[in-house]
């Protein structure tokens, strides 16, 4: 076990170099003065010039790269161009934002797509069950910006029951919109999934060995379906957690929430290459570790791969 | 989109057919005359296709939207840019069915002119990912080894990266524009692609008459061209088919986000990024472009869903 | 059939039919058969003839849709069944009807322990404190011949052989003493060596507990060996029943005579294998008319395939649909 996640580990860094590499080049490629975002109009060549060998912008990219690499190793993500701050303290600022969104988004596709999914698989070709299937179809094609609005119109401007945008006081009600937004797709999965998982789980001889002992309806259901199900399931959530985090661009946008997805995406319009960098390899970083978690718990929920050494041997 | 994975109808019946299921593959592999039972599998995947109520209806919708982007301009009863000084940020009525915007423009006609882009980025950008991701694919999987390693590396940091934050830092660095959508969706998409081809080639390679072909003397280009693309087929038309809705969806983010197609070409972002200041005084504005991204998009994916049970009759509900 | 009140359970008529998209298929078409209290009772047939779906019946383990029981009753100690409702046939499934089933790779739940999935079935009738339960259990496993039981009990399916996997469904199925054992094919997943061992398990446990024993088989062997009376099925239909040994040296139905092979062979002794018979069984789906034999019958005559041939009882306790079972019991047709 100890091995396989030392093996994972190291596997991670080749991605996160790669990763800088790209979004290096990518940023170099851009025709905009770094000393000029900062120094604004008006400035001096003079300063100009001197700003940008105290910020070593005027090496070679492989110079400046090395630069970049070594820093990063000790945990340093640069200076933002824009607001001459620490890269690691703006992002420390609107990450928690991010996170808790991300966790409220997690709650609800989790309890309202297993839900479904299960009502749909214990019912099948019930209405209820046609209900969850033709509502999660549509879920996966509905435009993630555009159910945002349709939420932002219909429970904020005419209802008036919650708010429209912002993060306010940080009390629960800015969270329900947002957070039903970015939950969408993701909960029609769920329900899919469990749906699906469910049924195949139903159909196995195990099933039939429990309703044989004579055991009620609800127990085989909840007791020795609904563990093998959700294995799968969870995977899908635990992934799920890693994208979430930084694939809240969209939301995080309509919403005026201001967590690190916004943050990139302004600082991208605004070429601001420290912070695009730096955000981008701590969601990187996040998603690779949340999956690596996933993996393991998926080891400890299912005994047949406990001493497989990580790989599944049915 | 995420696959999905079908319950396997167990019918503890059906003993006898499966018997028969069985001996039909086997005579289908070991058949002299491979076009034959080719044909007849996909003559089989149709005719199950067309029973499919939801993906006819997948089906209708892809085909309208096509016509529709083809025939706009003489459908559309305005021109999408004609700017009616009276008629400003009307609701719907006769003359103007999904209403006007601020500037006196008629929705529906801009609904319907951006059929066009969605379904040009959605078809060109799979396209391209299809292109690059078939040449790696074949590559990873046929010489294995150190490409393979690195073909797939580089796979691997693509998922890694969040898509639409890859998509718009593709467009951030390229500029607004058609063509560039089509390069950062396109760029985006070819990691899947390349995966799915590349493991469908290391499984028939084992096959036997991939090594007849070989012992034959055939060449790697041609044994791909003659005996993989054929047979890998099935799951890279579902992938593509999903993945046009895909590619329609983020064709709208980066367009709604202001880094895709550019004013006043219509699009259904766009709209709905224009419309964001008058949600309150006109929310027909973001209503039908939103529908008819939705529809488009629940076309494709009915369509995927149909092809995918239809080509893999093993996972039929 | 119930003429004594020896009989445990009798069956009348039972038909089970699935409506499938491709069309109905009676998996058990008109199976009736009795069981007498402390007796083996044998069925067999190839894959696909309904064994299996005539034990699940019994215990209400169709999944209705698609399937339904169109006709017939199951009574068991003067109570039918197929009238009970799930709630009320669950007292009886685990606790006087019991059942082991063919793969025991498949039929256990992989997450559980052993020790929970057997306690589960004796807490599911008994109303017992789970210690109680525990030490039930261990009992159970030493009776089946499992050893080490205490380690045994943590353990997880996928770390017993099938073997021992199989001695575990057959604790977790003997677990509330039942009238009934039914065994599916409890052998055919088993290694040949571990086969004898299971069967001879079966079979001292019913001696001991003095249950009856239903035992699904396609192998003839097993049941020259273990069972008194002998159903033969064919196709989801009943085509002969009696005593084993009639059925060996006496077959009235050409089906019955084709899975033997010949009567002289039994007679030296030889161990007996399906034999095939010429062409395939008939899609449940789509059955001949008449006869359902009649294709691959080389005793099949022109009005064989007119009608289907009526369950007559051609000797004291020996059923058989053959029209011509009456010139095979006067020797005017020879059964070679």
């Amino acid at each position: 076990m100890l091995y396989y996640i030392i093996k994972r580990i190291l596997q991670i860094i080749p991605v996160i170099i790669g990763i800088t590499l790209i979004l290096f080049i990518l940023m170099y490629v851009i025709p905009e003065d770094p000393a000029r975002l900062i120094l604004q109009k008006g400035a001096t060549p003079q300063a100009l010039a001197n700003l940008r060998e105290k910020m070593g912008i005027d090496k070679p990219i492989y110079v400046q790269y090395w630069r970049y690499v070594t820093s990063l190793a000790k945990g340093d993500l640069g200076i933002s161009y824009r607001y001459r701050r620490s890269v690691n303290e703006i992002l420390a600022e609107h990450y928690p934002n991010s996170i808790k969104l991300a966790f409220a988004a997690i709650i609800i596709e989790t309890i309202i797509g297993i839900i479904a999914g299960i009502i749909s698989a214990v019912k099948k070709y019930s209405f209820l069950d046609i209900l969850v299937t033709i509502s999660t179809t549509i879920l996966v094609c509905i435009p993630v910006y555009w159910l945002g609005m349709l939420l932002q119109i219909g429970l904020g401007l005419k209802l008036g029951w919650l708010p429209m945008s912002g993060m306010g006081d940080g009390s629960i009600k800015y969270y329900i919109l947002p957070a039903i937004t970015l939950a969408s797709v993701s909960t029609a999965f769920v329900a899919r999934m469990t749906r699906s998982s469910m049924l195949d789980v139903l159909s196995n001889d195990y099933i039939r060995t429990a309703y044989a002992k004579g055991l009620s309806n609800n127990r085989v259901i909840f007791k020795h379906s609904l563990k093998n199900a959700l294995i799968p399931v969870i995977t899908y959530i635990g992934i799920d957690l890693g994208t979430l985090m930084g694939g809240a661009i969209l939301t995080e946008t309509i919403f005026a929430w201001p967590g690190v997805g916004r943050t990139i995406y302004l600082a991208i319009l605004q070429r601001d290459a420290p912070v695009v960098i730096g955000g981008t390899i701590i969601l990187v970083l996040i998603f690779v570790v949340i999956n690596l978690i996933v993996d393991i718990l998926y080891a400890t929920l299912d005994p047949r791969i406990r001493f497989g050494g990580g790989e599944a041997n049915y | 989109m995420f696959p999905i994975k079908e319950e396997k109808n167990k019918q503890p019946i059906d003993d006898s057919d499966l018997g028969n299921i069985i001996e039909e593959s086997i005579t289908e592999e070991n058949k002299f005359d491979k076009k034959y039972s080719k044909s007849s599998l996909y003559k089989d995947a149709w005719r199950r296709l067309v029973r499919n109520k939801l993906a006819m209806i997948g089906l209708a919708i892809v085909i309208i939207m096509a016509l529709i982007a083809l025939l706009a301009p003489y459908i559309a009863p305005y021109d999408p840019t004609y700017r009616e000084k009276t008629a400003s940020q009307q609701g719907p009525s006769a003359s103007h069915w999904f209403g006007t915007d601020i500037l006196g423009r008629d929705i529906f006609s801009r609904v319907l002119y951006g059929t066009q882009i969605s379904m040009l980025v959605g078809v060109i950008a799979v396209a391209i990912s299809l292109a690059i991701g078939l040449f790696l694919g074949a590559i990873s999987g046929f010489f294995s080894g150190i490409p393979d390693a690195i073909i797939m590396r580089i796979a691997d940091i693509f998922f890694a990266f969040p898509y639409i934050l890859g998509a718009i830092a593709i467009m951030t660095i390229l500029g607004p524009g058609v063509l560039n959508i089509f390069i950062a969706i396109g760029l985006l998409g070819w990691a899947s692609v390349a995966r799915l081809f590349r493991s469908s080639i290391l499984s028939i390679k084992e096959k036997e008459y991939i090594e007849a072909a070989r012992a034959l003397g055939a060449s790697n280009s041609r044994i791909i061209m003659k005996h993989i693309l054929p047979n890998s087929f099935a799951p890279l038309i579902v992938y593509s088919t999903m993945n046009v809705g895909t590619a329609i969806i983020v064709e709208a983010a980066l367009s709604f986000l202001g880094l895709g197609v550019q004013p006043p070409t219509p699009s259904w972002g766009k709209m709905l990024s224009e419309s964001l200041n008058y949600i309150n005084s006109a929310p027909w504005l973001m209503f039908f472009p939103g529908l008819a991204i939705l529809i488009t998009v629940l076309g494709f994916v009915l369509l995927g869903d149909g092809l995918r049970d239809a080509l893999d009759p093993k996972l039929k509900r | 059939m119930a003429d004594n009140n020896n009989t445990l359970l009798d069956i009348k008529d039972l038909r089970t039919y699935f409506y499938t998209d491709a069309g109905v298929v009676k998996a058990v078409d008109g199976v009736s058969f009795d069981l007498k209290k402390g007796e083996t009772l044998g069925i067999v047939g190839e894959t696909g003839s309904g064994k299996s779906i005539t034990a699940l019946t019994i215990l209400g383990l169709i999944a209705i849709p698609p399937g339904k029981i169109v006709s017939g009753y199951i009574d068991f100690d003067g109570q039918d069944l197929l009238k009970l409702k799930q709630k009320q046939l669950q007292k009886y499934r685990g606790n006087r009807i019991s059942m082991i089933f063919q793969d025991p790779m498949t039929s256990l739940n992989p997450v559980f322990t052993i020790g929970n999935q057997l306690m589960e079935a004796i807490l599911a009738h008994q109303k017992i404190t789970k210690k109680q339960a525990y030490d039930k259990a261990l009992e159970l496993l030493d009776m089946v011949g499992m050893p080490d039981i205490r380690k045994r009990m943590k353990s997880y399916p996928h770390e017993f052989s099938g073997g021992m996997r199989q001695r575990a469904m057959i604790a977790m199925a003997i677990a509330n003493s039942p009238s009934i054992l039914i065994a599916d094919e409890p052998t055919t997943a088993l290694d040949v060596t571990i086969q004898a061992q299971i069967l001879e398990l079966v079979e001292e446990l019913k001696n001991k507990t003095d249950s009856s024993v239903i035992l699904i088989t396609h192998d003839l062997g097993v049941i020259a060996k273990y069972a008194e009376r002998v159903l033969v099925m064919y196709a989801g239909k009943p085509v002969e029943f009696a005593n084993v040994n009639d059925i060996f040296y006496k077959p009235y139905h050409p089906y019955t005579m084709g899975l033997i092979g010949s009567v002289s062979k039994l007679n030296e002794e030889k161990k007996e294998r399906l034999k095939p018979i010429k062409g395939t069984p008939p899609s449940l789906i789509d059955l001949p008319e008449g006869c359902t034999f009649a294709p691959r019958c080389r005793f099949a005559l022109d009005s064989c395939r007119l009608s289907y041939p009526p369950n007559i009882e051609i000797e004291h306790g020996h059923f058989v649909s053959c029209f011509r079972s009456k010139e095979f019991y006067s020797g005017s047709l020879s059964r070679l």
